[in-house]
């Protein structure tokens, strides 16, 4: 095992430094839920507004590559929560192996996010140029504008998370995070996929689940 | 405190020896010399040099934001359009909001003053994350580049408020781009607020109990709680105004089924409480010039201290008072109109607190205690006639008039702008640690006071007269009352001025400060000025309560 | 420069009346609760000046009571102006029904006003004094609000939907009427005059710019060419809902909902015809968006309404 990690500056002993770095990730994580909210506010007014528009379209979206999607993150977030679980317990190995199968579920819901694109494409349902023929009342597309706003601002969410898990990895494999003294590490980066996850929760009922 | 200054006294520059002007021992040891690169400021993670980066930088934008004021206020002198086109005008007063709000009355206090002496308050050595601390002035500074770069493209012409679908269909200046640059700004604030949250639960020294916490770190805690709850709904409010403008995205486009009132509700619900972000600080900082002026505890100190937290919380509530002519529901206008009467009680409270701390104080009438009742006395009007605008009757004739703007800038200038040179007059010898003339702070703080008066008050008449605000040219019957605003404008423009020539002064010729040049409690005033690179030796030990000055019982009653 | 002398403003209604007795109470309010603050601030800095010899023995620091009693004492006050205002408020937020009721279009930059008889005036709204006048808002593009300082009242005119404010003039004269919300590069050039006549003045004046036809009557035409009557006239092939007698009566929708056909219900219809379709309709109405102007909904509005009159007159 190596030395013990230094205490940063303004620190006087590691618990401390360990519950500030979290602390902080928790008010992180505040904030990036009233990012979302903004959205979700935007989507449950126009879902207000235009009811029949809002389902007619919501009904059109491939709302089992969504639910096969929330499999995968739910999935992914109990491997990260086990990750900090053996991180704390010095299992480096196990760690490894569940943040990079984490990651790599992470990386699987985007390929199947992009196809879940593509197809509306094709179908003339996704409101970018040359992809949406068959959007033809106005809050239809403006609800579809804010399924791809939505989505995509999450798929980007998402990407950071799964660059994030493999950096943690990263450190890990190369001993420069030692565990279990840098275990705070692997918790902030779980808090953060944690969210990123339940965000997906609440998008999915929101946008393709509308009846 | 009189004798900060004694004329006959001043250092000799000629006089290598004399010792006010060569380095003292204590600066020599200090963070101001702990480098002398301009790398070692660029990168350093010090809190207090940040925090001089801050104040660098905000100063800079406070004359940016003031130079378009001047322009608004010259060309408002006659009734027609002579200085500048309508489109010039409407440039030059969005720019003026749009810097003031979010390059100087955001970061004003919370970003120097709470980076300077938060740490030191509280007895730690830095924030919480020293990086992070730097990087959000980075963002800052990008944010900054990014509004001078608009401004030389020629700027935007929606107001501050970016009203849909002005903004995001009709407007024709760069919109996108001064989205981003207040979209990038946001994260500087975010990074802030949650930097301070931290620091504030976590490094607190030993004995410093939430009960001793100065009152200033109380109110910039309410203040990181909105700052981190509120900026990213305008970050997201912004993105939505930058796709709808880009991409036709239509969420705030009445044709495409959106909602135009929905950004109204989404941009106050974060523009509501960010006037408490721009004042809960200043709320702070008075408190303690009041404790050190009247050398006295600050009056219920519980009641001050949790009315900064009810600010906050019950500020997130009152965004609707914005909305009462836009069509909103009457019940809606109603509640909103109730909290907003329920949100000026703490503020009530506080005023009438520190009232009653001057009861039988030891009051001293230097620099920092006059900006202090300054502030007093203009947040009292600015906060009674913003309840004035929260009566639903009332708000209907003045709302969007000229009452608002004197309402608003009686707390924004009046209050907050008071209180960073009340701040900045107390602190100063801390920062640099030589003292400046007091005579000459008297006298710019009695020359802010009048000039600000000269040029806001006419202004409630004016709005009662039914002048609209955002008025280029308007009807001659209110010229009189527009010329004085504009006179008093200049008068407050040189008394802005004045601290710039004497501070700077005292840089160079002014008396070492010492350790406590005023005689007061406080963490930071226990440690050399200006303070060492890791502000403390040793971390204090806390075992009493803030403001504990000594109380007069050689009793007279019998 | 003579309006300065008397400083305050003219006064045009009943209501602005009672407002400007509301504002002077309140700010007698403000005096009362500021005054202690200014007095004892400046009676405390010179009384125990520091050096100065005064009686500095036994501060107190906290009564929790005298705390409590200063921030509800205040909140009480303010409690029974909060009552009278919004009293206030919630009349001048229901027109009554019978008032006589005048569009408006905001435009950038200009107010279109039409009258009932299908006059039409730009920047210049004439009303009749002593009269009970409605004036229903639309916007072409972007926000804007009618102000009537004179009047104590404004609203916002929003794109999308209707909005109203009415006002009763008692003294006739001509006021200033302006633009309050930020609208863009000439938003300071969006005012006019307010005139309030007597009703015989009104009547001349109604008489001397009469139109070609009541704004009902240039609904009616436009009704035709634009091509509603193909599918809305009772001898229409095509199975649309028919308009006779529609206005103010309650529509049930396809989704389930039911509202009520109101000037906004009948706008969206136009204008956004997807959005609310009557049960037991086809979704073949095409959207009128870009095709016409608020002024001609609000004309077509009328005419649907006029419809509505009509039915009931033949009702027994």
């Amino acid at each position: 095992m190596r030395e013990l990690p230094k205490v940063q500056t303004p620190y006087v002993d590691r618990a401390q430094q360990h519950e500030a770095g979290i602390m902080g990730m928790h008010i992180f994580l505040a904030s990036e839920i009233m990012l979302f909210g903004g959205i979700f506010m935007a989507i449950a007014v126009i879902r207000q507004a235009h009811s029949q528009e809002v389902v007619e379209y919501s009904k059109e979206l491939h709302y089992y590559l969504g639910a096969i999607n929330t499999m995968l993150l739910l999935t992914s977030s109990f491997l990260v929560a086990a990750a900090v679980h053996m991180s704390r317990h010095a299992r480096r190995k196990a760690v490894l192996a569940l943040l990079v199968s984490a990651a790599f579920l992470g990386l699987l819901f985007l390929g199947l996010k992009g196809f879940e694109y593509w197809s509306e494409f094709q179908e003339g349902r996704l409101p970018v140029a040359g992809g949406m023929e068959k959007i033809n009342s106005a809050p239809g597309r403006l609800f579809l504008n804010l399924y791809l706003v939505s989505t995509s601002l999450h798929a980007v969410h998402l990407t950071i998370g799964v660059i994030a898990l493999l950096v943690v990895a990263g450190r890990i494999y190369t001993r420069r995070s030692a565990l279990p003294q840098r275990s705070v590490v692997v918790e902030t980066t779980a808090a953060y996929w944690h969210l990123v996850d339940i965000i997906w929760i609440f998008l999915y009922p929101l946008l393709y689940l509308a009846r | 405190m009189s004798s900060v200054t004694n004329h006959d006294e001043r250092p000799n520059p000629d006089n290598l020896d004399d010792p006010g002007l060569s380095e003292t021992k204590t600066e020599r040891v200090s963070y101001l010399r702990a480098g002398h690169t301009l790398r070692s400021w660029l990168f350093t993670t010090d809190h207090k040099r940040v925090a001089l980066l801050y104040m660098m930088s905000i100063t800079f934008f406070f004359f940016i934001g003031g130079i378009a004021a001047a322009f608004v206020r010259a060309d408002l002198l006659t009734p027609s359009a002579d200085l500048m086109t309508n489109e010039g005008y409407n440039r030059a007063f969005t720019l003026h909001g749009v810097i003031m709000v979010w390059f100087f009355l955001i970061p004003s206090i919370p970003n120097t003053f709470g980076n300077f002496l938060i740490p030191l308050m509280i007895g730690a050595r830095d924030l919480a994350f020293p990086r992070l601390n730097l990087l959000s002035w980075y963002i800052f500074i990008l944010g900054g580049i990014f509004t001078l770069f608009v401004l030389i493209l020629g700027g935007v012409d929606t107001g501050w408020t970016f009203y849909t679908p002005l903004s995001s269909m009709y407007a024709n200046g760069n919109v996108v781009l001064v989205a981003t640059a207040v979209f990038i700004v946001g994260f500087s604030s975010i990074l802030t607020g949650l930097n301070f949250i931290v620091t504030i639960h976590k490094l607190r020294a030993p004995g410093m109990t939430w009960g001793r916490l100065p009152l200033f770190i109380w109110s910039h805690y309410a203040t990181s709680v909105i700052l981190v709850l509120a900026t990213p709904v305008l970050s997201v409010t912004l993105a939505l105004i930058a796709a709808e403008r880009l991409f036709g995205l239509g969420i705030f486009n009445p044709e495409l089924g959106g909602d135009p009132l929905l950004f109204q509700h989404l941009f106050w619900f974060y523009s509501h409480p960010a006037v408490y972000i721009m004042v809960l600080p200043a709320l702070g900082v008075v408190s303690e010039l009041v404790a050190a002026a009247a050398r006295k505890p600050v009056f219920g100190y519980k009641f001050v201290a949790g009315s900064s937290i009810a600010i906050a919380v019950i500020g997130f509530l009152v965004w609707g008072h914005h909305m009462f002519v836009s069509g909103q529901s009457i019940y809606a206008s109603a509640v909103f109109s109730f909290l907003s009467l329920v949100v000026a009680v703490p503020s009530g409270i506080k005023i009438y607190n520190w009232t009653a701390t001057l009861y039988k104080g030891d009051i001293s009438l230097d620099p920092p205690f006059l900006f202090a009742m300054g502030f007093i006395g203009l947040f009292v009007v600015g906060g009674l006639t913003g309840l004035a605008v929260a009566m639903l009757a009332i708000d209907v004739h003045l709302h969007d008039t000229y009452f608002v703007v004197a309402h608003f800038h009686y707390i924004m200038v009046g209050g907050t702008v008071s209180a960073y040179f009340g701040a900045l007059h107390f602190w100063w010898p801390k920062i640099v640690g030589r003292l400046y003339s007091v005579v000459w702070g008297r006298l710019s703080a009695m020359f802010i006071f009048i000039g600000f008066n000269f040029t806001f008050f006419p202004q409630f008449i004016l709005g009662y007269e039914g002048m609209p605000r955002r008025y280029h040219v308007y009807p001659e019957q209110f010229q009189v009352l527009h010329d004085m605003s504009s006179i008093g404008a200049s008068i407050l423009g040189i008394a802005y001025l004045m601290p710039a020539v004497y501070l700077y002064y005292s840089l160079r010729y002014g008396q070492p400060a010492g350790n406590n040049p005023w005689n007061v409690t406080g963490l930071e005033w226990t440690i050399p000025s200006p303070p060492p690179k890791h502000n403390f030796d040793e971390i204090p030990t806390v075992d009493g309560p803030p403001y504990n000055y000594p109380v007069r019982k050689e009793a007279k009653h019998a | 420069m003579n309006d300065f002398a008397s400083a305050w403003p003219d006064a045009a209604s009943a209501y602005a009346s009672n407002v400007d007795l509301l504002a002077l109470f309140f700010m007698a309010l403000v005096v009362i609760l500021s005054a202690p603050v200014f007095i004892l601030m400046v009676v405390f800095a010179t009384k125990y000046r520091r050096g100065k010899n005064a009686d500095r023995t036994e501060p107190i620091n906290r009564n929790m009571w005298v705390e409590v009693s200063w921030a509800v004492v205040p909140f009480l006050l303010i409690l029974f102006f909060y009552g009278w205002a919004t009293s206030l408020f919630i009349v001048h937020a229901s027109p009554p029904s019978d008032a006589l009721e005048i569009k408006a279009v905001g435009k950038q930059w200009m107010w279109k006003f039409q009258h009932a008889g299908g006059q039409r005036e730009i920047n210049e709204l004439h009303v009749p004094v002593g009269k009970d006048v409605k004036v229903v808002l639309a916007s072409q593009d972007v926000i804007h609000s009618l102000y009537i300082p004179a009047l104590r009242i404004k609203q916002d005119a929003v794109p999308g939907r209707y909005t109203e404010l009415w006002f009763n003039a008692e003294k006739p004269g001509t006021y200033w009427l302006a633009c309050a919300e930020f609208c863009g590069t000439d938003h300071s050039a969006m005012t006019g005059k307010f005139i309030a006549l007597r009703p015989a003045d009104y009547s001349r004046w109604l008489a001397e710019n009469g139109s070609d036809g009541s704004l009902a009557a240039e609904g009616e035409k436009l009704f035709v060419s634009s091509g509603c009557s193909g599918c809305h006239s009772p001898d229409a092939k095509v199975h649309a809902p028919s308009l006779a007698g529609l206005y103010g009566r309650p529509v049930p929708l396809e989704n389930g909902d039911v509202v009520t056909a109101d000037d906004q219900y009948i706008r969206d219809s136009i204008l956004l015809p997807q959005s609310q379709i009557a049960a037991g309709y086809p979704h073949i109405m095409p959207t009128f968006e870009n095709i016409l102007s608020e002024e001609d909904v609000l004309k077509l509005v009328a005419y649907v309404k006029s419809l509505a009159k009509a039915s009931e007159e033949n009702l027994p």
